[in-house]
C-alpha cells in the first residue's frame, strides 16, 4: 500500500531540458566590481549603482536566516555567476528576431509568446536566466497607459517612477537574501498602472533558469495608482541538473487608495531527483504595500517545484479599510522542503486580512506553514481570519504549522483555524470498492483539498495547476 | 425459494486469510446464486467483517489459501477496483469520511468507472443530478447530500443510506451488505431495507453481514449462516435466525465444538 502511495508521486519533472544558447556569462565570485560590471552592462545611472552598491555592502554584515524550517549545506555565494544573459545577435525589432532555439525552448514549455498570446489575450514578459527577452502587448498596453516591460527597459524609460518606488517596499536590507538580490539583481518585471485603469488584460510573467551555475536574481516591482487595478500571473520552470541553483527574487507591490492587485504564482521549479540531488533553492521576498484607502491586495501561489522554499508573501496593511490576502497551496514531494506562508501587517483602521494555506507532503517531504499576523496599536477594528490546512500522503513525510500572533489593539478580531488530515489505506479501499483507482482516487481527494485555492486563480491558471498537481502526485500513491 | 435454480455467482471454497500472520478465515466456504439473499451471523470478531473485506479486495488482509470464484472469474486475482467493475459490491460498516470531495462527483466517478465498464455512456453532471436524484427518492434522502463531503458529518444513518445509494447506483450483481443495518432507528431500517429489496432481481443477489435478526424481518434471507471462529460452523434457513434471536450463539457454539470433538 505505501508502495502505492509512493509511486503516484514519482512523475518525472518535465521541463527539465537545457536549451543550446550562447549566453555571456560572468564568472562566478562577487564583489563590487562584479556589481559595477552588472550596472555597466546594463547601462545604469549612478543611482541605481549607488542602490546596488549599499545592499551590497549591507549584505556582507549579514548572516544567512537559520530559523526557518528547512536544512541545506551552507551556500557558498562565491560560487555562484551573478550574470547569465542570452547573447543577442543584435538589437531586437521585432519577435521575428528573437533567437529561434530560444522560441522552441519557450514553445516546449507552452509559453503563448506571439500568436498564442494573441488568443490567451495574455501579454507575456519573458525572463530568460536574468534578462528580459520579449515583451508582447506592449502597444496595446501603452494605449491605456499601462506601462509593461522588463525592469531594465523601465529603468531608461521611466526612471522616476523605478527611483520613486524601488525599494520601498522591501528596503534594500530588508533581510539577507532581498539584500544580495538589491546588490546584483539582473532584470525582472516592471508594471505600473495609472491612476483610474483597470488593465485590460492579464498580465504574465515567465521566468526559466537555464544555466548550470547560475543564480537568478530577478526584481518585479509593479504599481496601481488610484483606482487602478491589475491582475499579474507569474509562472517559473528551470532545467534539471544535479547541482543546485539559487533562486532570490525580490518582488514589491505598491497599491495606492481604492487600487487593486491580483499577483498569482504557479512555481515550478526544478525540485530535484527523487533522491533529493539538485534542484532550486527559492529564497523569494514577496511583500505589498497597501498604501492608500480601500486598497487591496491579493497573493495567490501554488508552489509545487524547489528544493527549498522560502517564501512569505506579504501585506502591509497601511491605508485604512484596506484588504490583504494570501492563499496559497505549497505541495512537497521526495526531498523537498517549503517554508512559506505570509506576514499580514495591520497598521490602518478597519484592515482586514484573510489567510488560506494548504500544505500537501508525500515522500520524505517536510512542509511548514509559517504566517505572522501582527494588529498595530492603530488598527481599530482589524479582522483577521487564517485557515491552516495540512494533508499528510504517506507516512516519511511531515507537515509543521508555526502561526505567530502579535495584536495591541482591543478591538481586532483574530481568528486561527488548522486540520491536518492524511490520504490513508481506508479512503483509498474506499475509492477502490467502488471501482475508482488509487490516482483517480487521490487527484479528487487533492483538488478537493485545494478548491477554496483554486477558485482564486485565474480561470487558464487553476486549469494548468489543476494538471501539474496531478502530475507532481502520479505515482505517489499507491 | 428460488434456492439452487440461480446461476452460481460466487463460490468460495477453503477461504483462508491472514492479517499480521495471525490466521483470521480458517476456511470458508459459501455457494451464493443469483436471485438468493444470504445471510451471514456471528458474535463480535467471528470474522464476519473480515470475510466481507478480504472478498472486496483490502489490501491488509493476506488471502493464504482456498478460492473465491465470482461468475467463473478469480475474484482474488483482481484490484479491489477490477472487483467493484465487474459487479462485486461492498457495503461498508464504517463508510470513510472524504473531507473536500463533493457527494455527487464521488457518486458520479463511481457510476462512470463501474457502469462505463459495462459499456454504458457515461453521464455528465447535469443528466447525472436527474438520474442519482431519482435513486435518493427510494431511500428518502435530501439531495442535500449531492453537494456536502463525503460521509463527511453525517450520522450514521446518513452514512448507511448513502452505501445503499451507491449499491442503487452500480447495480452489483453481487451486493454484500457488512453490518447496515447498526445504528439505524427503525425508521432508517424500514427505508435501507425497502430499498434493498427494490434492487433485488433474479439476476443478482445479496448477502446480508448482521448481527441481529431485526434486519432479516425486513430483507428475507433464504440461508442463514453462522460464523464463529473465521468458519461458517452452521447453515440454515430463515428460521435459524430467529433461534439465534431466541438462544443466543452460546449454543452454536457448544455445538461447533462437540462437532469438533466428535470428528476427532
Amino acid at each position: 500500500m505505501s508502495a502505492v502511495l509512493q509511486s503516484l508521486i514519482d512523475q518525472p519533472y518535465q521541463h527539465g531540458f537545457v536549451t543550446d544558447i550562447e549566453s555571456d556569462t560572468v564568472p562566478k565570485g562577487l564583489d563590487e566590481s562584479v556589481i559595477r560590471m552588472i550596472s555597466l552592462k546594463k547601462n545604469e545611472p549612478a543611482w541605481l549603482l549607488d542602490f546596488r552598491l549599499g545592499a551590497y555592502r549591507h549584505w556582507l554584515t549579514m548572516t544567512e536566516p537559520t530559523w526557518p524550517n528547512v536544512h541545506y549545506p551552507k551556500i557558498d555565494f562565491q560560487d555562484i555567476s551573478y550574470y547569465s544573459a542570452p547573447k543577442p545577435k543584435a538589437k531586437l525589432a521585432s519577435m521575428d528576431e528573437v533567437d529561434p532555439e530560444l522560441l522552441r525552448t519557450f514553445e516546449k514549455l507552452g509559453v503563448p509568446l506571439h500568436e498564442r498570446a494573441a488568443l490567451a489575450g495574455v501579454a507575456v514578459d519573458v525572463i530568460f536566466d536574468s534578462v528580459s527577452v520579449a515583451t508582447t502587448y506592449k502597444k496595446k498596453l501603452a494605449e491605456v497607459g499601462v506601462i509593461f516591460c522588463s525592469f531594465s527597459e523601465a529603468v531608461h524609460e521611466h526612471p522616476e517612477l523605478v527611483r520613486r518606488y524601488l525599494g520601498t517596499v522591501i528596503p534594500s536590507a530588508d533581510n539577507f537574501y532581498a539584500a544580495l538580490n538589491s546588490a546584483v539583481f539582473t532584470d525582472g518585471s516592471f508594471c505600473f498602472i495609472p491612476r483610474g485603469v483597470k488593465c485590460p488584460m492579464e498580465l504574465s510573467t515567465y521566468f526559466r533558469i537555464n544555466t548550470q551555475e547560475s543564480g537568478q536574481f530577478e526584481r518585479t516591482l509593479i504599481i496601481a495608482e488610484e483606482g487602478a487595478s491589475v491582475s499579474y500571473l507569474e509562472g517559473c520552470t528551470a532545467p534539471r541538473f544535479d547541482t543546485n541553483q539559487l533562486h532570490a527574487a525580490v518582488v514589491e507591490l505598491v497599491a495606492l487608495d481604492n487600487a487593486d492587485i491580483k499577483y498569482s504564482t504557479v512555481q515550478n521549479w526544478y525540485a530535484g531527483d527523487e533522491n533529493g540531488l539538485g534542484g532550486i533553492y527559492n529564497f523569494v521576498t514577496k511583500r505589498g504595500l497597501c498604501k492608500g484607502v480601500n486598497s487591496r491586495i491579493s497573493w495567490t501561489q501554488v508552489e509545487t517545484g524547489s528544493a527549498i522554499t522560502w517564501k512569505y508573501p506579504s501585506c502591509i496593511l497601511l491605508g485604512d479599510n484596506s484588504v490583504g490576502e494570501f492563499y496559497s497551496v505549497a505541495l512537497t514531494n521526495h526531498y523537498q522542503q517549503a517554508d512559506t506562508g505570509t506576514k499580514m501587517i495591520h497598521v490602518g483602521r478597519n484592515t482586514r486580512s484573510t489567510i488560506v494555506s494548504k500544505g500537501i507532503s508525500a515522500g520524505h517531504s517536510s512542509n511548514s506553514y509559517r504566517g505572522l499576523v501582527k494588529i498595530g496599536p492603530r488598527a481599530e477594528g482589524a479582522r483577521n481570519y487564517s485557515q491552516c490546512d495540512s494533508m499528510l500522503i504517506g507516512q516519511q513525510c511531515s507537515a509543521s504549522t508555526f502561526p505567530y500572533l502579535q495584536v495591541q489593539n482591543h478591538t481586532a478580531k483574530v481568528e486561527h483555524e488548522a486540520t491536518t488530515s492524511r490520504i490513508g489505506e481506508e479512503q483509498l479501499f474506499y475509492f477502490a470498492s467502488r471501482g475508482i483507482g488509487n490516482e483517480e482516487a487521490v487527484s479528487m481527494i487533492i483538488n478537493g483539498f485545494v478548491k477554496d485555492v483554486f477558485t482564486q486563480l485565474p480561470m487558464e491558471f487553476a486549469v494548468e495547476a489543476g494538471r501539474l498537481l496531478g502530475l507532481k502526485l502520479e505515482g505517489s500513491v499507491g | 425459494m428460488s434456492a439452487s435454480v440461480g446461476k452460481v455467482l460466487l463460490a468460495v471454497k477453503g477461504l483462508t486469510a491472514a492479517v499480521g500472520g495471525r490466521n483470521v478465515l480458517k476456511g470458508i466456504d459459501l455457494t451464493v446464486r443469483a436471485g438468493e439473499v444470504h445471510a451471514i451471523m456471528g458474535p463480535n470478531g467471528s470474522g464476519k467483517s473480515t470475510f466481507s473485506k478480504v472478498l472486496a479486495g483490502h489490501p491488509v488482509y493476506e488471502v493464504t489459501g482456498g478460492e473465491a470464484l465470482f461468475d467463473g472469474v478469480d475474484l482474488l486475482a483482481l484490484t479491489p477496483e477490477a472487483r467493484a467493475r465487474a459487479g462485486f459490491f461492498l457495503g461498508f460498516q464504517y463508510p470513510v469520511e472524504v473531507p473536500g470531495v463533493a457527494n455527487a462527483q464521488f457518486l458520479r466517478l463511481a457510476y462512470n468507472t463501474v457502469r462505463g465498464g459495462r459499456g454504458k455512456d457515461e453521464l455528465d453532471p447535469l443528466e447525472f443530478d436527474d438520474f442519482v436524484r431519482e435513486k435518493m427518492k427510494l431511500l428518502e434522502m435530501d439531495p442535500a447530500f449531492l453537494d456536502r463531503s463525503v460521509n463527511e458529518g453525517f450520522s450514521g444513518g446518513e452514512k448507511k443510506r448513502n452505501e445503499i445509494l451507491q449499491m442503487a447506483l452500480l447495480e452489483p450483481r453481487l451486493a454484500l451488505l457488512d453490518e447496515t443495518d447498526s445504528g439505524l432507528d427503525i425508521d432508517a431500517l424500514r427505508i435501507v431495507a425497502g430499498g434493498v429489496n427494490h434492487l433485488r432481481s433474479a439476476d443478482n443477489a445479496v448477502v446480508l453481514v448482521t448481527h441481529y435478526q431485526r434486519l432479516l424481518n425486513y430483507i428475507v434471507p433464504d440461508f442463514v449462516h453462522v460464523m464463529d471462529g473465521g468458519r461458517i460452523v452452521l447453515t440454515g434457513g430463515k428460521e435459524l435466525a430467529l433461534e439465534l434471536e431466541a438462544r443466543g450463539y452460546d449454543w452454536v457454539e457448544e455445538a461447533a465444538r462437540s462437532k469438533a470433538a466428535r470428528a476427532a
